[in-house]
């Protein structure tokens, strides 16, 4: 039984980190984008510019909220609320670490172990629709319109490929828990290869993770807020803190699918041959946390890199691509899994 | 005794604490001057044209019907996924069965073309009123002189 102030410690821990990691990226990608367009960058405040955050927020708090007239002023306040706290709950189910001895209690590293978390994490993306279109509606703005229908159809587009390209996941581990999953992921193919579905299940792999970017509205998927064509998109007439909601939630959106590509392909915490190190399990908890920290780092820093590398799709591309080869493929994915399954067992 | 998703909800509301500490904040600090011409729609400076609550097109309600059969096709997977191995060939040919005729569903939206995201024909928009004859300007073809 583990007392109730450690699992707030673990929760005000997790909270605080998963929020800063998201204020950090937002730096980060300027950094990043700065260097690979041969700019310099935000590089005045603070050590390397790394204050610039703080900068932001002071500024994003002191901007003045506008309003339009003829919007629906309730739904405007709701819908930054609804897309930040869709972002921070999905976390909530991903294991970042195996157990670990604490204060001397054995202390799981997830935060809510449940049984469904699979499930769990593919109703809160679905929730995540709501917020964009219902701010794309309430402001009674044509760009924000459009921004906000382009972005109900192309979620929804993608989201059946993430779920078939789920499936295959399920049907090697035989179950919805995270962890169970990245359990799974602990063994090893053929002696020198881990178990890593990024290795069982590459075609599964490839479709989650182009599904992924397209969930998260990053490019080449960002239609939704297209600046040469919609201005800003959904979020046309938001200012101050609104708008820094829906840009923390864009990066905090990012880094849970960054979390969760780790969790279900890349082997979660996994740290491959580290068995036979033989250190202390303590310091092997911590290792296999920083382990799962670097691998969400990685696909964080390839979602930025593409960002500024690939140009943006046209739309019916956009809806070519999910419907008439994501989905066909993710299909076949199952059907070929089931094929295999059945191949190797009898 | 605390169940798992309390531990959710807990998360949940500690978020939002943080995210209310900022806009409660930001609704102490920040300036408030607002005047008709600010509170308008943006469009690029131009006069707002009309109501943006239109009428859109259909193709988005299109598409999220499909998207429902296959939705409800992805949920049924599920719990078919995780007891597989188990049931071994039977289970295999069930959902091969189930998911042929899907596949032909789809096939039969794909050839009906409502997958395709096609540009409209642009349309000539018709006024009622009658147009004010415009004196075209003759052009005469005047043999230029060499």
């Amino acid at each position: 039984m583990i007392p109730f102030w450690i699992i707030l410690l673990k929760i005000v821990v997790v909270l605080g980190v998963l929020m800063t990691a998201a204020a950090l990226v937002t730096f980060l990608e300027r950094r990043i984008s700065a260097f690979i367009q041969n700019r310099i960058g935000p590089n005045r405040v603070g050590p390397q510019g790394l204050f610039q955050i703080m900068a932001d927020l002071v500024k994003l708090v002191m901007k003045e909220d506008i309003v339009p007239t003829a919007a629906n002023k309730t739904v405007h306040d709701i819908a930054p609320m609804i897309s930040i706290s869709i972002a921070l709950c999905t976390f909530a189910v991903i294991p970042f670490g195996n157990t670990i001895e604490l204060f001397g209690y054995q202390v799981k590293l997830i935060i809510a172990d449940v049984n469904i978390g699979i499930l769990f994490i593919l109703a809160m993306t679905s929730m995540g629709v709501y917020g964009v279109s219902l701010a794309g509606w309430s402001s009674n703005n044509k760009y924000s319109l459009l921004g906000g229908l382009r972005s109900s159809a192309q979620l929804i587009s993608y989201e059946l490929a993430m779920g078939l390209s789920i499936i295959g996941v399920l049907m090697v581990a035989e179950s919805l828990r995270l962890d169970q999953i990245v359990m799974h992921q602990t063994r090893y193919l053929v002696g020198w290869l881990p178990a890593w579905n990024l290795f069982v299940q590459p075609l599964g792999f490839v479709i989650f993770f182009v599904a992924a970017f397209a969930e998260t509205n990053r490019l080449p998927f960002d239609l939704p807020e297209a600046e040469p064509e919609l201005v800003g998109g959904y979020h046309t007439e938001y200012s101050g803190m609104k708008f820094g909601l829906f840009m923390f939630a864009e990066y905090a959106n990012m880094i849970t699918s960054s979390a969760l590509i780790t969790t279900l392909f890349l082997g979660g915490w996994h740290i491959p041959f580290s068995e036979n190190w033989g250190v202390s399990p303590l310091v092997m908890s911590l290792l296999q946390v920083l382990a799962f920290c670097v691998k969400v780092s990685i696909v964080v820093f390839f979602f930025i890199m593409v960002r500024w590398t690939i140009p943006r799709f046209r739309y019916d591309q956009l809806m070519n691509l999910g419907w008439k080869v994501l989905l066909p493929l993710s299909i076949a994915n199952v059907l070929g899994t089931g094929l295999a399954i059945l191949l190797i067992s009898s | 005794m605390l169940t798992e998703f309390g531990k959710i909800l807990i998360f949940f509301i500690l978020g939002a604490v943080f995210v209310a500490g900022g806009l409660i904040t930001s609704w102490i600090l920040r300036p408030n001057r607002p005047y008709p011409e600010k509170n308008r729609p943006y469009e690029c400076g131009e006069e707002p044209v009309g109501n943006a609550w239109v009428r859109f097109n259909v193709r988005f309600y299109v598409i999220a019907l499909i998207f429902l059969i296959f939705d409800v096709e992805v949920v049924v997977l599920f719990p078919w996924a995780l007891v597989y191995r188990q049931l071994g060939l039977f289970a295999f040919v069930e959902m091969a069965v189930f998911l042929l005729i899907l596949i032909v569903g789809f096939a039969y939206v794909w050839v009906k073309g409502d997958l395709d995201w096609d540009k409209p024909k642009p349309v000539v928009p018709q006024v009622n009123r009658p147009m004010q004859t415009i004196q075209e300007p003759v052009v005469k073809n005047e043999p230029v002189a060499t």
